[in-house]
């Protein structure tokens, strides 16, 4: 069913970590052909292929990435001994960590949860054994059994098969949480994973697609590596655009000092297909309620993938230029655009690493908090903004313009399970399905065992969606993507709209394996962009 | 055998308690440097109690997950809470009049307990997944719960033992007094692999019975943007910029 030859065409937004960069790396993931799993015909557990996925190897990060990300280049002379230091000194910083590693029983809740398990069979991506990588070397080196009886416990050395299982199978987790709404005890297998990374990354052992990202992003604000200029022109053929395509002068401002809503998007947005519509949809919104508002060349990225390696000093630094450029352009309000993590950040971590936020009583942050308008929430996902709009009245939609789509929604898994829209608990589920039905007349949910909470991960979350690692992506497409048949075959869908950029990036590539049009997928406010009715009077 | 027994319960119980309140002090230490509660969540903190009821009562989340082993485990687990707080009586004079009331139910409860113990033992050998992340410490733990149910259930109904002096005994330790314990291998045998569950308590997964209470993803209050919530070893790094 699936052409494997159809993809790449259009761009393949964060992915292109190296477009041009030396030493791009001779066409991985093609040794072998990609081949996505067949459609269970219920859907069942399936049975355990022992290192099915022990060959799917991000690639290490060279000396220069690590190294200009603060890690040491390569791995370091006793690296046994500071990986066990380093878990120690987490295990101190992180209440998460030190639970999670004590409080398994093993009672295999978690077992059959996790996409990559279901679409690769290979038991190490069972979240209890992701985690048990991990607490096995916990269990050797701090706790009492562990150190006495090492084999009744399931306890291991530090060693280097042990290093080449975590660096293989923390690779092969997304960070999605979707077990961790499934454990008695809410163990967060990404909590583990990122912990691994990080401990992972200061013995000089990198990820360099991650990596090499993080370095553009403090290097050039981005990452995707646009620099200033070039994002200013793509935003001027934006306005060139829609005026075209609508009469309407709408403005794509960058840099714009004492605006009313600084914006900070994923840099997919900016070029990207399918994000760049959601992009102009944002505009448009903007525009049509008379609001205010700026892009930032400084903070030209809500992504932060400091989070996908666990690594708090960088998540902060990432963080702290969306502060600096709010306080230098005078915004009132940040508004963050559709992506997953960025978002997880945003709502949950930026009041903490940055002082985004509310209800501060330090300095650093007061001095931030005075400056944004407490009427809103902040930071505001952009799709609480058009709900807002949309429940006042002050946008108009002709939805006849979306009626040759029948949408679904693929809850993204960190807005779902990581953060919070609105001020009810769920609102992250109901908001963007409102807006959806507000502005077009076919809607229909996939099932409700893979929506809200449930939704499964579109397989290239967490620092994944990179070439090398197609093959783990496309079989962890494989629960989403039965999800998706089902309304397919059943309802005519034909559009999944979602709010992530990796989301967005994945499905486009993986789509075809599974033998829809790479096109079915965008975002939600692609939706909005379409049957918005703007004023037209220049 | 006498003196025995009541030097194994004294150490065991300095174990036991010692144990857990330096696990729960460590837990408690630790800071939760990140707003991660696994949403949606609530977002006040009566909220978030009636979560943790929800989880620790009746174990919400695990009845989402899988309905065998969310029926085997609750069964156990309510069996056993029932079996101890039966157990009461013979550390107690007078006996509280709901211990008293609960007796009858206790007794049957070791049968529930018992049950859904072999029940979930029997997951560990049936089930690809789960044989293949069980450690033999898994299996010794079910044997060691299992064993201290059943010879319990013996002790009740096929080989009785002198439960007066059994109390007598125990009672007798809470003021330290070394009274006669009943010479039978049933109740060796039960009491011995109860010393060695309270000894292994606070080096083992049991840790889930207190670590369940300061899981984050859980027990956090959804509401990062309302407050500002800060560690002591992160604001460091705010005092750099």
């Amino acid at each position: 069913m699936a052409d494997a030859t159809t993809p790449v065409a259009v761009a393949p937004a964060p992915t292109p970590a190296a477009p041009a960069a030396k030493a791009a790396p001779a066409k991985p993931a093609e040794k072998a052909k990609v081949v996505a799993p067949a459609y269970r015909e219920y859907p069942t557990i399936p049975a355990l292929k022992i290192d099915s996925m022990v060959d799917s190897n991000p690639y290490v990060s060279a000396a220069v990435h690590n190294e200009s990300v603060g890690f040491p280049g390569t791995l370091v002379d006793g690296w046994e001994q500071k990986a066990v230091a380093k878990m120690g000194e987490l295990l101190g910083k992180y209440r998460s960590l030190r639970v999670y590693m004590d409080a398994c029983v093993h009672c295999g809740a978690c077992t059959d949860k996790c996409h990559y398990f279901i679409g690769t069979g290979d038991p190490k991506n069972m979240p209890v054994a992701r985690q048990d990588l991990m607490r096995s070397v916990y269990r050797r080196y701090y706790t009492l059994p562990g150190k006495l009886f090492p084999k009744l416990v399931g306890a291991r050395d530090m060693t280097k098969d042990v290093l080449d299982d975590w660096f293989r199978y923390y690779n092969q987790c997304s960070e999605c949480r979707r077990c961790s709404v499934f454990c008695p005890y809410g163990i967060d297998t990404a909590e583990v994973t990122m912990a691994a990374k990080e401990i992972m990354h200061s013995v000089g052992l990198g990820h360099k697609y991650v990596n090499e990202i993080i370095g553009k992003v403090h290097k050039i604000g981005n990452n995707l590596g646009l620099p200033g200029p070039a994002l200013e022109n793509t935003l001027e053929g934006l306005e060139e655009d829609v005026l075209e395509d609508t009469g309407a002068a709408v403005k794509y401002p960058l840099d714009v000092k004492g605006a009313e809503v600084l914006l900070v998007t994923p840099s997919a947005d900016f070029f990207a297909e399918p994000h760049v519509d959601s992009l102009i949809g944002y505009g448009k919104v903007f525009h049509a309620a008379g609001i205010s508002w700026t892009l930032s060349s400084k903070a030209s990225e809500a992504g932060n993938f400091g989070m996908f390696i666990g690594n708090y000093e960088q998540m902060q630094k990432i963080a702290m230029r969306v502060r600096e450029a709010a306080l230098e352009l005078g915004v009132k309000r940040i508004v963050v655009g559709e992506c997953g993590h960025a978002w997880r950040v945003a709502y949950a971590f930026w009041n903490t690493l940055t002082g985004i936020g509310a209800g501060a009583n330090d300095p650093f942050a007061i001095q931030l908090q005075k400056q944004l308008d407490p009427n809103y929430k902040q930071p505001s996902h952009i799709c609480e903004v058009t709900w807002d709009l949309i429940q006042a009245g002050r946008l108009k939609f002709n939805k006849e313009a979306n009626d040759h789509r029948i949408v679904t929604f693929h809850d993204s898994c960190n807005v779902a399970r990581g953060s919070r829209m609105g001020d009810y608990a769920g609102g992250q589920f109901d908001i963007p399905r409102n807006i959806i039905r507000a502005v077009a007349n076919h809607y229909v949910d996939m099932s409700e065992a893979t929506t809200r909470e449930k939704t499964f991960c579109c397989g290239g979350g967490g620092g994944l969606l990179t070439d090398e690692l197609l093959d783990l992506r496309v079989k962890g497409a494989l629960p989403r993507m039965e999800a998706l048949n089902e309304i397919v075959q059943h309802n005519g869908v034909n559009f999944m709209a979602t709010i992530c950029a990796i989301c967005k990036a994945q499905f486009t590539k993986v789509l075809p394996y599974y033998g829809f049009k790479m096109s079915m997928v965008g975002g939600v406010h692609q939706l909005v962009s379409t049957a918005i009715v703007l004023n037209n009077e220049q | 055998m006498n003196l025995l027994f009541a030097l194994l319960f004294y150490v065991a119980t300095l174990i036991l308690v010692g144990g857990i309140a330096y696990r729960v002090y460590e837990y408690a230490q630790a800071p939760a440097p990140l707003k991660i509660p696994t949403t949606p969540a609530p977002t006040t903190t009566g909220g978030v109690a009636f979560r943790m009821f929800r989880e620790v009562v009746f174990f919400e989340s695990l009845f989402k997950s899988n309905l065998w082993i969310w029926a085997l485990g609750w069964l156990f687990h309510v069996g056993l809470a029932l079996v101890l707080l039966r157990h009461l009586r013979y550390f107690t004079e007078p006996v509280n009049f709901i211990i008293a009331f609960i007796q009858p139910f206790g007794m049957y409860a070791g049968f529930a307990m018992a049950a859904g113990l072999a029940g979930l033992w029997a997951r560990r050998f049936l089930v690809e997944r789960i044989r293949y992340i069980s450690t033999p410490s898994d299996h010794l733990m079910l044997a060691l719960l299992l064993g201290i149910a059943v010879t319990g259930l013996l002790m009740k109904f096929v080989m009785h033992t002198d439960i007066v002096a059994v109390k007598t005994f125990f009672l007798g330790l809470m003021v330290f007094e070394i009274n006669p314990l009943p010479a039978h291998p049933g109740l060796y045998l039960h009491l011995g692999m109860v010393v060695l569950l309270m000894i292994v308590f606070p080096v083992s997964k049991l840790l889930h019975a207190p670590g369940v209470f300061f899981s984050p993803t859980r027990n956090q209050v959804d509401n990062p943007r309302e407050t500002r919530h800060l560690a002591p070893w992160a604001a460091k790094f705010e005092a750099k910029n």
